[in-house]
C-alpha cells in the first residue's frame, strides 16, 4: 500500500446530497409508466410541430374517388391512405396528426388559462382571507357542485358552440381545483418562518405572494396542471362529440368521432382511430402526472 | 350529531342560492330577446310581445325578475319547455327514473368489480394481478366514454348481435310505469320477456357509465387497503392466529371502506357527466339526453331548469354522504 492510498479516509464520507433536479429525475425515471407517458407525449409534440411535413395529405382535402377507403392492410385499402379515408374522402392519418396539434394546443391553452387565473385567485383568497376569501371560495364551491360537463355545456350554450368557447368553458370548469390547491398551500406557507422573516425584512404583499410563497407551493400545482391537461383534452373532445366544441371541418378528435358515428356499421376505422388517439394522449398525460406526483411529493418518497 | 348536520346544512343553503343565481344570470346572458326565442321562427306581433313581456316580468328590473324567479321556484314552477310546452319539472320527473336506473346499475357494476379487484390487488401487492388492475384502471380512468360506448356497440351489437343498439326496451313491450324503473316494473308485471329485453338494453350503457367509477373505486380500494394492512392491529390479529381471509375481509376491509364510501358519494357528479354522454350514444331516454336535445333546440327553460335540478340533486346527495360519513366515523363529526 502506498502512502497515497493511506491518506484516503477508510470511512466513506457521507456523499453530498444529489442536486434536487437530479434526485427528481432519478425518482421520475424509476417509474416505468411515467417514462412511457413522457415518451408518448414527446412523439405527439413532434407530430404536432411537424404536422405539415409528416402528414401525407391535407387534413381537409376531400377526394371524391376515395370515400370510406379501409386502412392499407384490409381488402381495398392502399398505401396512399394508410389509415383509410372518412365519409367524404379525407385522409384519416393526416386528420389524426393535425388533430394532435389541436388537442395539445387545447390542453395546454386551457390549463395555462386555468392555472394562471386559479393561482392568482387562490393566492388572493389565501392572503387576504375575510370576505374576499369567502366570496371566491363560495363561487368555486358552486362551480364544483355542478357536474363538470353540464357546466361546460351551459357555458357553451350561452357563448355559442365553437372551439374557443369550448376551451373557455373547460378552463372555467377546471378552475376550482387550482384555486383550492393554491389557497391551501398559501395558508400553510404563510405562517412559516421564512415568510415572516421576509415580511419583517420589508417585503411587500406582491413580493411575498409571488417571490416567496408561490415557488414553495408549485409542486402540487404542477402535478394538478399535468393531470388537468388530460381532463381538458377529454372534456374538449366530449364537447366536440356533442357538437358543441370544435366545428367541422376542423380535425379535432372528438368532432371526428361525432362525424363518424353514423358509419359505425360500415367503417370501423373512422370510429376506432380518433378515439384511440384520445385515449392514448389522455393516458400518457395521466401517467406523466402520476409519475410527477410520486417524484415531487416528499411524503410519498420511500 | 344534530349540530354537525346543522353546520352542513348551513353550508348547503348558500350554495343552493348561489346555483339559482348562477343559472339565472347565465340564462340572462344568452344574447337575444327571450320572448322572440320562445316564439321561434314564426315570429310574434308587437302587442302579444308586450303582453308576454309583462306576463313573464321581463319589463321589471333584473333584481325583481330574480325575486320572481325564486318565488316561482319555491312553488315548483321551473317554466315550460319552448318545444313541448310541458312544465320542465314534470318532463324531468318522467325522465329522471331512467337516469337513476342506469346510474344505480352502473355503480353496482363498478362496485361488484372494483371492490374485489382493489382488495386482491392490495393483498397481492406488486404481483402481475396488481399491475394489471392498476393498468386497466388507469386506462378506464382515461377513457373517452363516448368512444368506449361506440366501440362496445361495434363489437357486441354489430359484430356479435348480442345486444340492441339503442333505447331502453324493445317496442313490442309496454310496461305500465309503477316505479319508473323498467326492470322493477317488468318484474312487478310478471313479464319476463320485457324484463329480459330491458336488461339486454341496459347492459352496454351500464358498462360504459360504470367504467370511470369502476376505475376510481378499484384504485381507491387498493390504496385504502394497503394503508390499513400496514397497521399494527392487523399484525396483532394475524399473530393471534386469525385466519388470513378473516383478517382481510373483516378486520381490514371494514376500515378500508370508509374512504371508499366517500369516493362513491363523490361519483354522483361524475355519473351525471357520464350520463349525458352515455344517454346520447345509446338514445337512453333520460335527463342527460333530454338536456342535450334541449340545447340543440335552443330550449332554454329546459337547460335552466334541468341544470338547477341536477345541481340540487348532486348537492343533496353530497350532503347525505357527508352526514352518513359522520355517522360511520365519529372522528369526523367531532373534529369539524
Amino acid at each position: 500500500m502506498t502512502a497515497e492510498a493511506l491518506k484516503t479516509p477508510v470511512v466513506a464520507q457521507p456523499s453530498a446530497p444529489p442536486h434536487p433536479l437530479l434526485q427528481f429525475w432519478s425518482d421520475f425515471t424509476a417509474n416505468f409508466g411515467a417514462v412511457a407517458g413522457l415518451a408518448v407525449i414527446v412523439v405527439l409534440v413532434l407530430l404536432a410541430l411537424l404536422a405539415d411535413v409528416v402528414a401525407p395529405h391535407s387534413p381537409i382535402l376531400t377526394n371524391n374517388a376515395a370515400f370510406l377507403k379501409p386502412p392499407f392492410w384490409q381488402q381495398g385499402g392502399s398505401m396512399a391512405y394508410p389509415l383509410g379515408t372518412d365519409a367524404i374522402g379525407r385522409d384519416i392519418l393526416s386528420r389524426l396528426i393535425h388533430g394532435a396539434r389541436l388537442s395539445l394546443l387545447i390542453g395546454i391553452a386551457v390549463v395555462t388559462l386555468s392555472v394562471v387565473t386559479g393561482t392568482i385567485l387562490g393566492l388572493i383568497a389565501g392572503f387576504f382571507r375575510g370576505v374576499i376569501e369567502i366570496a371566491i371560495m363560495r363561487l368555486m364551491d358552486i362551480t364544483l357542485t355542478l357536474p363538470s360537463l353540464l357546466l361546460a355545456i351551459v357555458i357553451v350554450a350561452i357563448l355559442g358552440p365553437g372551439l374557443m368557447n369550448a376551451m373557455l368553458a373547460v378552463a372555467i370548469v377546471l378552475l376550482p381545483h387550482y384555486v383550492r390547491i393554491a389557497r391551501a398551500a398559501v395558508i400553510s406557507e404563510v405562517s412559516k418562518d421564512y415568510v415572516v422573516a421576509a415580511r419583517v425584512a420589508g417585503a411587500g404583499r406582491l413580493r411575498l405572494m409571488f417571490k416567496e410563497v408561490l415557488p414553495n407551493c408549485a409542486a402540487p400545482l404542477i402535478v394538478q396542471a399535468t393531470l388537468g391537461i388530460s381532463t381538458a383534452i377529454l372534456d374538449a373532445a366530449a364537447l366536440g362529440f356533442l357538437g358543441l366544441g370544435a366545428q367541422p371541418p376542423l380535425p379535432e378528435w372528438g368532432t371526428m368521432l361525432a362525424d363518424a358515428r353514423e358509419f359505425v356499421l360500415r367503417a370501423w376505422w373512422v370510429v376506432t382511430l380518433p378515439g384511440l388517439a384520445i385515449l392514448m394522449t389522455v393516458l400518457a398525460f395521466n401517467l406523466l402526472g402520476d409519475g410527477l406526483r410520486d417524484a415531487l411529493d416528499p411524503k410519498l418518497k420511500r | 350529531m344534530l349540530r354537525f348536520i346543522f353546520t352542513r346544512l348551513s353550508l348547503v343553503v348558500p350554495t343552493f342560492i348561489g346555483i339559482t343565481l348562477l343559472v339565472f344570470v347565465l340564462i340572462r346572458l344568452i344574447p337575444g330577446d327571450p320572448i322572440e326565442t320562445m316564439a321561434g321562427e314564426r315570429g310574434i306581433d308587437p302587442a302579444r310581445h308586450a303582453q308576454l313581456r309583462k306576463d313573464y316580468g321581463f319589463d321589471q328590473p333584473v333584481l325583481v325578475q330574480y325575486g320572481l324567479y325564486l318565488s316561482r321556484l319555491v312553488h315548483g314552477d321551473l317554466g315550460r319547455s319552448i318545444v313541448t310546452h310541458e312544465p320542465v319539472i314534470s318532463e324531468f320527473g318522467t325522465l329522471f327514473p331512467a337516469t337513476i336506473e342506469l346510474s344505480v346499475c352502473a355503480i353496482l357494476f363498478a362496485l361488484c368489480l372494483g371492490l374485489p379487484a382493489g382488495i386482491i390487488a392490495a393483498v397481492r401487492r406488486n404481483s402481475i394481478f396488481d399491475h394489471g388492475v392498476m393498468g386497466v384502471s388507469l386506462t378506464g380512468y382515461s377513457m373517452p366514454i363516448f368512444w368506449w360506448g361506440l366501440l362496445l356497440i361495434l363489437l357486441f351489437s354489430v359484430q356479435l348481435g348480442w345486444t340492441p343498439v339503442s333505447g331502453r326496451i324493445a317496442v313490442q313491450y309496454y310496461i305500465e310505469p309503477v316505479t319508473g324503473f323498467l326492470l322493477i316494473d317488468a318484474l312487478l308485471a310478471g313479464d319476463f320477456g320485457a324484463f329480459r329485453s330491458a336488461l339486454s338494453h341496459l347492459v352496454l350503457p351500464m358498462i360504459v357509465l360504470g367504467t370511470v367509477p369502476l376505475a376510481v373505486i378499484a384504485r381507491m380500494t387498493r390504496s385504502a387497503m394497503l394503508e390499513v394492512l400496514g397497521e399494527d392491529y392487523i399484525r396483532t390479529a394475524r399473530a393471534k392466529g386469525v385466519p388470513r381471509w378473516r383478517v382481510i375481509a373483516i378486520h381490514a376491509l371494514r376500515n378500508a371502506l370508509i374512504p371508499v364510501v366517500t369516493v362513491i358519494g363523490l361519483q354522483v357528479g361524475v355519473l351525471f357527466t357520464g350520463a349525458i354522454l352515455t344517454e346520447t350514444i345509446f338514445s337512453w331516454p333520460g335527463v342527460g339526453k333530454w338536456l342535450i336535445e334541449g340545447i340543440n333546440r335552443r330550449d332554454y327553460p329546459v337547460l335552466q331548469g334541468g341544470t338547477l335540478l341536477i345541481g340540487a340533486i348532486v348537492m343533496i346527495v353530497n350532503l347525505l354522504v357527508d352526514v352518513a360519513y359522520g355517522l360511520i366515523n365519529p372522528r369526523i363529526r367531532y373534529t369539524r
